[in-house]
């Protein structure tokens, strides 16, 4: 009795559990896709960088996928548009979390989309690889499922520190976009200066969604600065540097943030481009000067295989570094899943288009935000072409 | 000194503009009872269609403007017949409703067709300021300023003094006085909408120039015609266009001598002030009903 009993037993063990091992086997899981999410702004008043990055993470997943992808699954990207606007940042965020089940997010362009987003990684558990943010508390926040690629206002502080005595900069003004990343950036570039003695005039702000900036530029010419730091999108330095030239400023301008776009400032903005100076994190006019030249190579011919508009190049590769990254971290978690994605950030050891990417502890103790360090680059507009100045080129 | 006559003349600039994509919209809404929140995106489409003839068919600068007035104005004629004729007697909500549907369809549409990277239209205007005395500014703003006047002039004349004006005005003042008279009721209800949507596609084609196009362009547009609308009085034309003005010289002198992160303030707190001291608008009259 007691053995029919055990054997009826075994009997319904087993019809449960078969199924769940059928699931489990590898032929079942082939036909899934490894899910990897990406927000930017892909409408709205900074949608230009946005749509670059997109064109970039496809570029890095098809080059992943023709590898022959992850965990030996296709990568699938999941793209959602935050339209320039943080409150959708944060919607998107949900979304791809609790809907698409992503493990893994890139995103989300700009400062203050990032830091709406990342409550909602800390509430579901999951990892976000930030590609493009430049606030310093995206990182000193206290979130530790944050995994910063692109260099904070700081680190591009430090990166223009030697070229400091070159640029011969007494004075400076300010006019940022008012945002986590305009304000942020306007501290850190302040700091520099005052450290090496040099003086800050006056700071000016503008919304980010603001078209007419005379006000501004009206009361930066009636002070006395030598040079403009301009921190906005590719849409505002465009505006920012035509209208500058209607109102006869005279003043080297230095762009921050690495979304300046230069090729596209040469074709909208034209003669009212020359001789501006922007800090860049890649360079496709020299792919060869970058830590691995070959790499950014194939990413600048592939990029312009596809028809992709060349200016849109120094926004793009962050798509594709942090695409990479993320794939990266799940094959070295060996499986899709958010926490062991997280954990295995850490280990990730990668050749970008920008150069190594390797995150160290950034941020309060025991809640760290990983932090890589990128390449820091500067450029010039000279006779409408991209030139490194003559100073970043003797060094 | 230098630097206030520069704020002004940027003012001035500015608020010219402003005044143009008020007028539109004080226009449908005094004389239809209309709140139009797609106004934004007839300045938009406006914008692209100017693009689209210049860059597109490589027609004259000068022929593209008046070639996106009447799309703008096809397009809001064609908005009207197909939305808001079937409406007709309804309340103000549910046609403000209506309005804000057409505003997000049209946007994406936008979106759809031209995409999110912002677009430049070339000018034949030379990028060189001209400098007159201890101030600057561009020829295609003086054109634009210009353009605007003789637009916002030639709008109230066509109200003011036509035939057709008058048929406008007494359609919406007695609908059943003026269909009695023989004014055809429903034709003017549709040219009021297209003339206010051509008002703001003019916008749209004199300032994407100045700008940048890109598909949410139109948001801005429209919370700046709204603000204008409020600050010279709801439906009040004259209103509009000095409250246009106004606006555009307090953001310009906010931003210049207060603080450039409060310059949309600015404006706001004007508007508020406005509507505590003067609740109908700058010239408020007593029969309109705000």
């Amino acid at each position: 009795m007691r053995r029919a009993a055990t054997g009826v037993g075994v009997v319904i063990l087993s019809m449960v559990t078969m199924p769940l091992l059928g699931a489990l086997a590898p032929a079942a899981w082939a036909q899934e896709t490894v899910k990897v999410g990406l927000i930017q702004p892909l409408s709205g008043s900074v949608a230009a960088s946005g749509n670059y990055v997109r064109m970039g993470a496809e570029i890095g997943r098809d080059w992943i996928n023709a590898r022959g992808g992850v965990l030996g699954r296709q990568v699938q990207l999941l793209i959602e548009d935050n339209k320039s606007d943080p409150k959708e940042a944060a919607t998107a965020a949900e979304k791809l979390i609790v809907r698409d089940k992503v493990p893994v997010i890139v995103g989300a362009w700009g400062s203050s989309m990032t830091l709406a987003a990342m409550p909602k990684l800390e509430e579901y558990g999951v990892p976000m690889v930030v590609e493009t943010s430049s606030a310093a508390t995206v990182t000193k926040r206290g979130n530790p499922w944050v995994f910063r690629i692109s260099p904070p206002s700081e680190m591009e502080a430090v990166g223009l520190e030697k070229y400091l005595k070159d640029l011969g900069i007494k004075q400076a003004d300010f006019l940022a976009v008012n945002t986590d990343w305009g304000r942020g950036s306007v501290t850190a570039f302040g700091d520099l200066l005052k450290k090496s003695g040099a003086g800050v005039g006056s700071v000016e702000f503008m919304e980010q969604a603001a078209t007419d900036m005379n006000a501004q530029i009206t009361k930066v010419k009636a002070g006395s600065a030598d040079t403009l730091f301009l921190t906005t999108s590719v849409e505002q330095i465009t505006l920012v540097l035509r209208q500058a030239q209607e109102q006869r400023l005279v003043r080297k301008i230095i762009t921050t943030g690495g979304s300046s776009s230069p090729s596209q400032l040469i074709k909208q903005a034209g003669e009212a481009a020359e001789g501006t100076l922007h800090i860049l994190f890649f360079l496709p006019w020299f792919p060869e000067a970058m830590p691995d030249g070959k790499l950014a190579k194939a990413f600048v011919d592939e990029w312009k295989k596809r028809g992709h508009p060349f200016e849109g190049l120094t926004e793009g590769f962050r798509g594709h570094d942090g695409v990479l990254t993320a794939v990266e971290a799940i094959r070295i978690a060996g499986k899709a899943e958010p926490k062991a994605v997280r954990d295995a950030m850490w280990q990730v050891s990668v050749m970008g288009v920008n150069g190594p990417i390797k995150f160290e502890k950034d941020g309060p103790a025991g809640k760290e935000s990983g932090q890589s360090k990128p390449s820091i680059f500067i450029v010039q507009i000279k006779d409408g072409k991209i030139a490194l100045p003559s100073f970043a080129a003797k060094k | 000194m230098d630097q206030l006559l520069q704020h002004l003349l940027n003012g001035l600039l500015l608020g010219s503009t402003y005044s143009l994509l008020g007028i539109g919209l004080t226009l449908v809404f005094g004389l239809m009872n209309v709140v139009n929140f797609a106004h934004g995106e007839f300045y938009t489409l406006g914008a692209y269609a100017a693009f689209a003839v210049l860059v597109g068919l490589s027609v004259n600068f000068f022929l593209a403007l008046p070639l996106a007035i009447v799309v703008g104005g096809l397009a809001g004629a064609g908005c009207e017949w197909l939305l808001l004729r079937p409406l007709r007697g309804a309340s103000i909500d549910t046609t403000m409703l209506v309005m804000i549907g057409l505003w997000i369809a049209l946007q994406n549409g936008e979106l759809l067709a031209w995409g999110g990277v912002a677009k430049s239209v070339p000018t034949p205007f030379s990028t060189t300021p001209l400098v007159l005395g201890p101030v600057s500014v561009s020829a295609l703003r003086i054109f634009v300023f210009v353009t605007s006047i003789v637009l916002i002039v030639g709008a109230h004349l066509l109200l003011a003094r036509t035939r057709l004006g008058r048929a406008m005005r007494a359609t919406f003042q007695d609908r059943e006085t003026a269909a009695l008279m023989g004014v055809s009721i429903e034709r003017i209800h549709t040219v009021t909408f297209a003339l206010g949507a051509g008002l703001a596609a003019a916008a749209g084609a004199l300032l994407g120039p100045v700008f940048l196009l890109y598909p949410s362009m139109g948001d801005l547009a429209s919370q700046k015609a709204f603000s204008v609308v409020i600050l010279g009085g709801l439906g009040n034309f004259a209103g509009a266009a000095v409250g246009g003005v106004l606006l555009g010289v307090a953001e310009e002198l906010g931003a210049g001598y207060v603080s450039s992160g409060y310059r949309d303030a600015v404006g706001f707190v004007i508007i508020v002030a406005m509507l505590l001291v003067r609740p109908s608008g700058l010239f408020a009259r007593a029969e309109r009903v705000g």
